[in-house]
Order: structure tokens, then C-alpha cells, then sequence
């Protein structure tokens, strides 16, 4: 009985396609939206290190002042959390697996001279603004402290 | 539409004495033992049975609180299947359990650190001294 | 009363993918007792509440099982909205159960796999694998990830399945069935695996019971329980029935696991035909979380709980997992007492073991 169950199905499967890809020969198909690796715009790339501590494998590391963001790729577990907390949506998760190797994984990402000139130039203005409000914020506590110590006297005098 | 039953989560909290006489009660009530675990809080162990219902889903967990350093009787008399769950409690917390019926001797996991949840073997020390 | 010796089981075997170690008491070719010994990869994921944030932790919590991984999140998170005390939206819970459902699918498909090249069938095993390809394929289309979907947030899910590709899985479930009603009459009618399976390893349901047994092997063996009924996610408004057998033996559990299979392809349906049409995806959460509550979810291998304890803080006091081969281990050496040496690979098979899920 059984053979002849199985019969059918085995006469198939002699003339029918194997359901396997030979996959190095042939490409893999991803998904739209697979979870593959992370890819990032590194000149859209503030710094700000929300990735860096997002990360629950602790891969990511920023170097704000050299413009550089970098990725160990095996220590990587492709959850997607630093590309949700990205507030200049900069990180981007494409399709890809990573593929095993020999050497260490670790990938550092530089910004562009021309965008690192211009954070450079960014900084030095906000420095300078920085600086100017705080003396500006100096001057009015000095003359803030003018005007109480006056008052101040006449209280110690009434006392 | 399919029907809900979930009674509210019962937790009890009880002292190291009446955790056998507790235990045995719900068994007879035809409870099983649906996991048991131990946390390390506010340098104290909380220890948490809990039992199932498979009729009626309730759950019902017993709560023991004790020192670092008391020692509470083992339930696998009474319930063999928290053999697992005692042996994983005295190994990553340290908590001091008598007379577990299989004794692991703290080769359950195979790991390196002593008490890896449990209270720090140094700050535990330096406790003592202060 | 014959010699008694010890024959080691494990940690490497080929029946199993994972590391297990069992002592065998024998008495000529009869086990007398079963001492297991687990251990071999304890990675510490519990230790790890004090160092990632309770956002942090769905990932890590999802990352305990390589199988039931979506289970683990939803279970994760579903404590966590209980100690927050917020409600999820319609539409999260309706995608966290298709999700689910698909979860539970492939898993019980490899263990079928597993289940025919264990009693040797080869092709069976292949022909199971081929049809749990597919429901990969859905998780990846859906999820982006083949078996870690990552989908999880405390308060809901991040991605949405839309409209097409819910037509897409209706139509793939459709294919499924047809190719899963082949391969179960195989599975329960074929003369040379009934022989193989009925009447061996039995459990009855006092001794299920007493051991604490949970999932489809406390089901094998007459108790009616099931954790979905205690209506987490979108439960309480899909019709269905626990799955139960009264042997208790192998084929018992096979027949439940394989039940399981067409109850889940009819949960899919019966969702995305409910689904309601919101934007809103998740809820957001403030705050730390604070207050502690213990939660269970019925994953492929039976019931699991989480355990979730904070006062206050970004880091959770203590989390827990208690995994169902965790629970399962106890019924599995009573299973082994009296059995032949020859079956004990296949028995330790029908617990549907997940070792890396037990020792976390």
C-alpha cells in the first residue's frame, strides 16, 4: 500500500527541479526589508553617539572631533535598535548577510574632508558663541553683584 | 471567539518555617510547580515558588525573603521536580539550601565564577569587616 | 537483577543538535535511571539586567533561542507592559500573534525533521524542512530577519505587515497545508512509524503532572492546558481548542506537535481576517519601570515563564526565564526509566529539547 503511495511522489521528484538555489553560483534573492548589515551616510553623521549607547552588544564606537563612527561586523547582531534611535536617520539597515572570515571585522567609517572642514568650522563658530554669551553672562553677574552688595551693606547696617 | 481565564496572580509572602507546610497544602490543592527562582535584592535573597493550576490557571507564587546566610529547607521531597531549580539557585546566587535530594555540589553549570548573581564574594568581606 | 553499568549520552550525539548530557543507568540493555547534566553553554543572559537598560534587554532576551526567538521578545515584553501598566494597540497584538503562530509553525517543523531522521527517514526529513522553508520565507518577507525577527519594543512592535504581504501568507498557508497533509498521514498512518512510537516512552498524566510537565508533552499525555488562553496578544478573540491526546507516548506527542501545525495555520487565518486597520503601532512608555509581575506565554515547547523585578531604575533588578525544557527535564527521566537503550536518542528527541533555551 504504502509503496504505492509514495510511488507517485518519488516519480516526481525525478523529474522535477531540485527546491535548492545553487546559491554561490546563482545570487541570493533578500526580501525587501531584510535585516542585513548597517550602513551609514557618515557625513550626515552628528556624533552624538545615541548608536554607541543604543547598541545592546556594545559594537559601535564615535569619534566626534575625528569624524569617525565604526563597526566591529561580528560583534554585530543586526537588531536595528541604533537605526530606530538615529536622530538623523542616518544609519540604514540593507540587505547582506555578513560573511564569515579570518581577520577581524572591525570597520571605521571617516567623514569626508570637505564635511570634516566644514564641522571644523562649525565648532569654531559655536565656540565662539559660546564664548561671547558667557562673557556676556560674566558682565551681567558682575553688575548683578553691584547692585545686590549695595543693598547688602545697608541690611548689615540696619542690623 | 474563544473564552479567557485568568485569575489574578496570587503572591504570598511567608516565613523559612511554614514554606513546607505552604507548599505541601498546594499540592495536595493539585498545583504543580511551575518554576522557582531566586533574586538577589537590597543585599537579601528573595526566593519565589511558584505553582500552576492547569484547570483553572491559577497562579500562585510563594515568596520567602531571608538573609545571605540563612538556610532554608529544600521542597524536592515534596515536589522532585524543583531538583533543577534549587541546584540553579544555590549555584548562581549561593543561596543555602538543605538536603536537596540530587545535590549537583555547584556543577550544574559548568562555569568559572562562584555565585555569579549572587552576592560579590568581596563585598560580602568587606561587609563583615564594617 | 542483572550487572549494572553507566553509558554516557551526550553532551555530543547525533540526534541531537545540542548539548545534553545524560548518565544512563542500564541494566543489560534496560535504563533504570536517567541523571541529566546540562551546563555545557551557560551564557549568563539573566546576569546581563545590570548592564543593558529594559530596552536593551527585548534583544537580549530574544537572542536565548535561536528558534523561538519571536516567543521570547512578545514574552519579554508583554511583562514589562504589565509593570508599566500600558495597554497595546489592537493591531501590535494581532501582528504579534501571525508572528507567533509562524514561530510555533517552523519550530514544530524541525522538530518533525528532527523526528524523522531520528527513526530514519531521511527523505521525510528533508521533505518537512522544505515546507518549513517557506514559512521562513513569510518571517523573512515580513520581519527581515529570517529567525530573529527583532520586532519587539516594550509597548508594541516596529514594523508593520501590510496588505499584500498578509495575501501573500494567506496564500502561502494555503500551499502549506496542502503539502503538510501529505507529509502527516506519513507521520501518524505509515505501519513502520507507529511501530517505532506507539507504546514507547510513556507518561502518564499523574506522573506529568507530578513532574511539572508543560506544552505539547504535558498535552501528549491528557492535561488540558494552554497558556494562550489566559489571553495575552490577540488571543482572546481567535477560537481554539487545546490540543490533547491521552497516550502519552511518542506518537502521542507527535500527533499534538503535528495538530499543531493546521490549529496554527487556522490562528493565521482567523487573525488576518480579524486584523483591524490602525496606524498606531505601538504605545510609548515613560519612565522607569517599577513594580515586578511574572508572566506566561505558551511558546512551541509549552509554557515559559518571565519573571520582570525593578524599583525604579533604568536597569531591571532581576529578570528570569524559566524556559520549557527547563520544566521538561524532570518528565524526561521518569520517560527514560524502563525503556531500551536503542530508543533513548528518540525519546530525548520527543521533549522537543532546546538546550541553549535552557541554560540561557
Amino acid at each position: 500500500m504504502s509503496i504505492l503511495k509514495y510511488a507517485p511522489e518519488a516519480l516526481k521528484n525525478l523529474f522535477k527541479p531540485p527546491v535548492t538555489t545553487k546559491y554561490p553560483f546563482e545570487p541570493a534573492v533578500y526580501p525587501e526589508g531584510a535585516r542585513g548589515h548597517i550602513e551609514i551616510t557618515i557625513d550626515d553623521c552628528i556624533g552624538c553617539g545615541m548608536c554607541v549607547r543604543s547598541c545592546p552588544c556594545g559594537t559601535l564606537s564615535v569619534d566626534k572631533m575625528a569624524g569617525t563612527w565604526s563597526i566591529d561586523r561580528f560583534d554585530c547582531i543586526a537588531c536595528g535598535y541604533c537605526v530606530e534611535k538615529c536622530p538623523k536617520k542616518c544609519l540604514t539597515m540593507v540587505e547582506g548577510y555578513q560573511t564569515p572570515g579570518a581577520k577581524e571585522g572591525k570597520v571605521t567609517y571617516t567623514k569626508s574632508p570637505e564635511q570634516l572642514e566644514k564641522d571644523r568650522i562649525a565648532r569654531e563658530e559655536q565656540a565662539k558663541k559660546a564664548a561671547a554669551a558667557r562673557e556676556a553672562a560674566a558682565k551681567k553677574a558682575a553688575e548683578a553683584a553691584k547692585q545686590q552688595q549695595p543693598s547688602g551693606l545697608e541690611q548689615a547696617a540696619k542690623k | 471567539m474563544g473564552e479567557v481565564i485568568h485569575p489574578e496572580e496570587k503572591l504570598v509572602e511567608i516565613g523559612t518555617d511554614q514554606l513546607l507546610t505552604k507548599v505541601m497544602e498546594l499540592k495536595k490543592a493539585g498545583y504543580r510547580l511551575s518554576q522557582a527562582c531566586a533574586a538577589y535584592v537590597n543585599e537579601k535573597f528573595e526566593l519565589s515558588y511558584s505553582f500552576a493550576e492547569d484547570t483553572t490557571y491559577q497562579y500562585t507564587t510563594l515568596r520567602v525573603v531571608i538573609d545571605t546566610d540563612t538556610e532554608v529547607p529544600s521542597i524536592t521531597d515534596i515536589v522532585p521536580p524543583a531538583v533543577f531549580y534549587e541546584n540553579e539557585m544555590k549555584e548562581l546566587f549561593g543561596v543555602k539550601i538543605q538536603m536537596i535530594s540530587l545535590d549537583y555540589n555547584n556543577k550544574f553549570y559548568r562555569i568559572e565564577a562562584e555565585t555569579p548573581l549572587g552576592p560579590k564574594p568581596d563585598a560580602a568581606a568587606e561587609g563583615k569587616e564594617a | 537483577m542483572g550487572k549494572r553499568s553507566v553509558i554516557p549520552f551526550g553532551p555530543q550525539h547525533p540526534v541531537l543538535p545540542e548539548p545534553i548530557h545524560i548518565d544512563l543507568v542500564i541494566e543489560d540493555e534496560k535504563v533504570v535511571e536517567a541523571i541529566p547534566s546540562v551546563g555545557f553553554i551557560h551564557r549568563g543572559l539573566e546576569s546581563l539586567v545590570d548592564k543593558r537598560d529594559y530596552n536593551q534587554m527585548t534583544y537580549v532576551v530574544e537572542r536565548t533561542c535561536g528558534i523561538c526567538s519571536f516567543q521570547h521578545g512578545m514574552g519579554y515584553c508583554e511583562a514589562m507592559e504589565h509593570v508599566f501598566g500600558v495597554d497595546v494597540p489592537a493591531r501590535a497584538k494581532y501582528l504579534r500573534t501571525i508572528w507567533a503562530e509562524l514561530g510555533r509553525m517552523h519550530s514544530h517543523l524541525l522538530w518533525l525533521g528532527l523526528l524523522a531522521d531520528g527513526f530514519g527517514y531521511e527523505n521525510l526529513f528533508y521533505q518537512c524542512w522544505r515546507v518549513r522553508e517557506k514559512v521562513l520565507d513569510m518571517q523573512e518577507m515580513t520581519s527581515g530577519g529570517r529567525l530573529i525577527f527583532s520586532v519587539n519594543k516594550v509597548g508594541g512592535v516596529i514594523k508593520d505587515i501590510e496588505k499584500e504581504k498578509l495575501d501573500i501568507i494567506l496564500k502561502t498557508m494555503d500551499e502549506v497545508e496542502e503539502e503538510l497533509t501529505v507529509i502527516k498521514d506519513t507521520f501518524l498512518l505509515d505501519y513502520s512509524v507507529q511501530s517505532r512510537l506507539q507504546g514507547v516512552g510513556i507518561v502518564t498524566k499523574e506522573q506529568a503532572h507530578d513532574l511539572g510537565c508543560a506544552g505539547p508533552f504535558a498535552r501528549a499525555s491528557g492535561i488540558r492546558t494552554d497558556m494562550r488562553k489566559l489571553g495575552y496578544a490577540a488571543y482572546p478573540d481567535l477560537d481554539f481548542e487545546p490540543i490533547i491526546s491521552a497516550t502519552g507516548d511518542s506518537y502521542a506527542r507527535c500527533y499534538c506537535r503535528i495538530m499543531e501545525i493546521f490549529q496554527s495555520i487556522d490562528l493565521i487565518r482567523q487573525a488576518i481576517g480579524k486584523i483591524p486597520n490602525e496606524t498606531d503601532l505601538f504605545t510609548p512608555v515613560k519612565g522607569n519601570p517599577d513594580g515586578e509581575y511574572f508572566m506566561r506565554v505558551e511558546q512551541p515547547r509549552g509554557e515559559a515563564v518571565y519573571y520582570v523585578k525593578a524599583s525604579g531604575k533604568q536597569y531591571l533588578d532581576r529578570f528570569r526565564v524559566r524556559t520549557p525544557t527547563f520544566a521538561n527535564l524532570p518528565g524526561l527521566c521518569e520517560m527514560l526509566k524502563n525503556t531500551q537503550l536503542s530508543d533513548v536518542g528518540l525519546l530525548v528527541l520527543t521533549i522537543d529539547p532546546c538546550i541553549s533555551c535552557t541554560e540561557r
